[in-house]
């Protein structure tokens, strides 16, 4: 049994890391490193204008953003993927890569779940901040870019983190649309093998496993530092005085 | 394409009874699913808290696969991996009796165990020392005041978790497409390709998705209330 587990590795490593890259698409791990990056990088910018329109005073702005919130959070993943998979090639009228479809899914989809983060954290902060930052002269978009986002952005710097790690967890679902991710890399190896599926999927399972076990660990370890510094130095042994921030995010 | 029409697919009763099924076989999954794991997150609860020095790591390490695996993986490495080591008799009865369903509700089952098993046992944490302390001055054994004072505190806290995660589970409950499960999505993609018209199916699995996910916050908000002990004391 071990030493399938080596063979195999031996074998198909490179498939598993890069995919067929240098003759096709990228894919593998790296694959699904790069299109977790991207969907966390632009569900960031998205995630914080979604939170600012749900507290806006603005109706127009505030229903369709909380109906939007509510879809995402009611309807599957797997859903929403079929949808873009339909909608965005009839829109645009190109062939829209699976990579790319997969890419506007998650944002959507993250943008909704970390939107709710920011709004936590905003409100989380208090009126004070903002009547203190008014009082002191700014206007309302100069007292959230100076003083609001700032203090909100920095406490949910670990909810970011798993956030991260739950786009990873939902990049193998691109494997109904053929993204080439590693869990699609993984099927490859296991259509060319045929005979051993429990052990390559087991090294799929342990490939991820290492990925976010590593990534939840360095999110906590930030969350106690920001929990002690959220503290103040005085008493810098009680963290738990300064109420971290729920983490909010999807589980897949 | 011709244009939206949602009575195409409603008026049809082939549609109609693919649908139901779709849906029947997503609930199986679901309440099979849900039973599975909150029973398990009860045992790997009692497991963790017993004085048994063994529990603890044991409970870790399996939250810590489950929540660190994808939950598609894990369904994947049961269906297309465990499925096959099995011994034959077995793998025939499973695959005489609808094994994709099965090993739906098995790999969802275990998945959402460990979820359901930390949120009730950050629920019980986040019930002060005190309380106990308290419920045995006034005579209460350690059996009793678990069972009148922690759980009914510790069980409420946990509330909004968990009902988070029974909603996921919901949701989560599409990913058994992968392995074949006939449930609704999979209904879904059948009427696509038979009659495509894609917009209208994705348009009414959606709003049947949404529309009992919203049913489930329901019932959990109404329970949240129903717990909540200023509305009892008012009552």
């Amino acid at each position: 049994m071990i030493h399938d587990f080596i063979a195999i590795i031996q074998d198909y490593w490179l498939l598993l890391l890069i995919g067929q890259y240098p003759n096709g698409p990228l894919g593998g791990l790296a694959n699904t490193l790069i299109l977790s990056a991207l969907a966390i990088a632009f569900a960031f910018p998205v995630s914080i204008l979604m939170a600012l329109a749900r507290l806006s005073k603005w109706w127009f702005l505030r229903w369709p953003m909380t109906a939007l919130v509510y879809v995402t959070r009611g309807v599957p993943l797997l859903m929403l993927i079929l949808w873009c998979y339909f909608v965005i090639p009839l829109w645009t009228g190109a062939d829209v890569p699976s990579f790319l479809i997969m890419l506007v899914t998650l944002v959507i989809y993250q943008g909704a779940f970390l939107s709710e983060v920011v709004r936590a954290g905003i409100v989380s902060l208090g009126q004070g901040q903002m009547d203190a930052a008014r009082a002191l002269g700014h206007g309302y978009m100069g007292a959230m870019r100076f003083v609001i986002l700032p203090q909100a952005l920095y406490n949910m710097i670990p909810s970011m983190i798993s956030t991260f790690v739950s786009t990873i967890k939902d990049t193998t679902l691109g494997y109904v649309i053929n993204v080439p991710d590693l869990t699609f890399a993984a099927s490859q190896v296991n259509n060319q093998l045929l005979t051993q599926p429990f052990q390559v999927f087991l090294i799929l399972a342990v490939v991820y496993y290492i990925l976010c076990w590593s990534l939840t660990y360095v999110a906590n370890s930030v969350e106690r530092r920001i929990a002690r510094r959220r503290a103040g130095p005085r008493n810098p042994r009680l963290p738990a005085e300064a109420a971290p921030l729920k983490t909010i995010t999807e589980q897949l | 394409m011709s244009g939206f029409d949602l009575s195409a697919i409603l008026t049809n009763p082939e549609y109609i009874s693919m649908l139901l099924h779709g849906i029947e076989m997503t609930f199986i999954i679901y309440i099979g699913s849900w039973t599975l794991a909150m029973t398990l997150a009860i045992l790997l609860l009692a497991l963790r808290v017993s004085p048994l020095r063994i529990g603890e790591p044991i409970v870790a390490a399996y939250v810590s696969y489950h929540r660190n695996v994808p939950t598609l993986v894990q369904l994947m490495l049961w269906y297309f991996g465990i499925f096959t080591l099995m011994p034959q008799g077995l793998s025939d009865w499973l695959a005489n009796n609808n094994a994709e369903a099965i090993f739906a509700v098995i790999g969802l089952g275990l998945c959402q165990a460990a979820y359901f098993s930390e949120d009730l046992r950050s629920g019980l944490r986040s019930v002060s020392p005190g309380q106990m302390e308290a419920a045995q001055a006034l005579g209460h054994g350690y059996a009793s005041a678990m069972r009148f004072v922690i759980m009914p505190q510790g069980v409420r806290n946990a509330l909004p978790p968990l009902i988070n995660h029974s909603v996921s589970l919901f949701k989560n409950s599409s990913l058994a497409i992968v392995i074949g499960a006939p449930e609704l999505t999979h209904a879904v993609k059948e009427i696509e390709n038979i009659s495509f018209r894609t917009f209208e199916i994705y348009m009414i699995g959606t709003v049947t998705y949404l529309f009992f996910s919203l049913i489930i916050m329901g019932i959990g908000a109404y329970i949240a209330m129903r717990a909540d002990p200023a509305r009892r004391a008012r009552a």
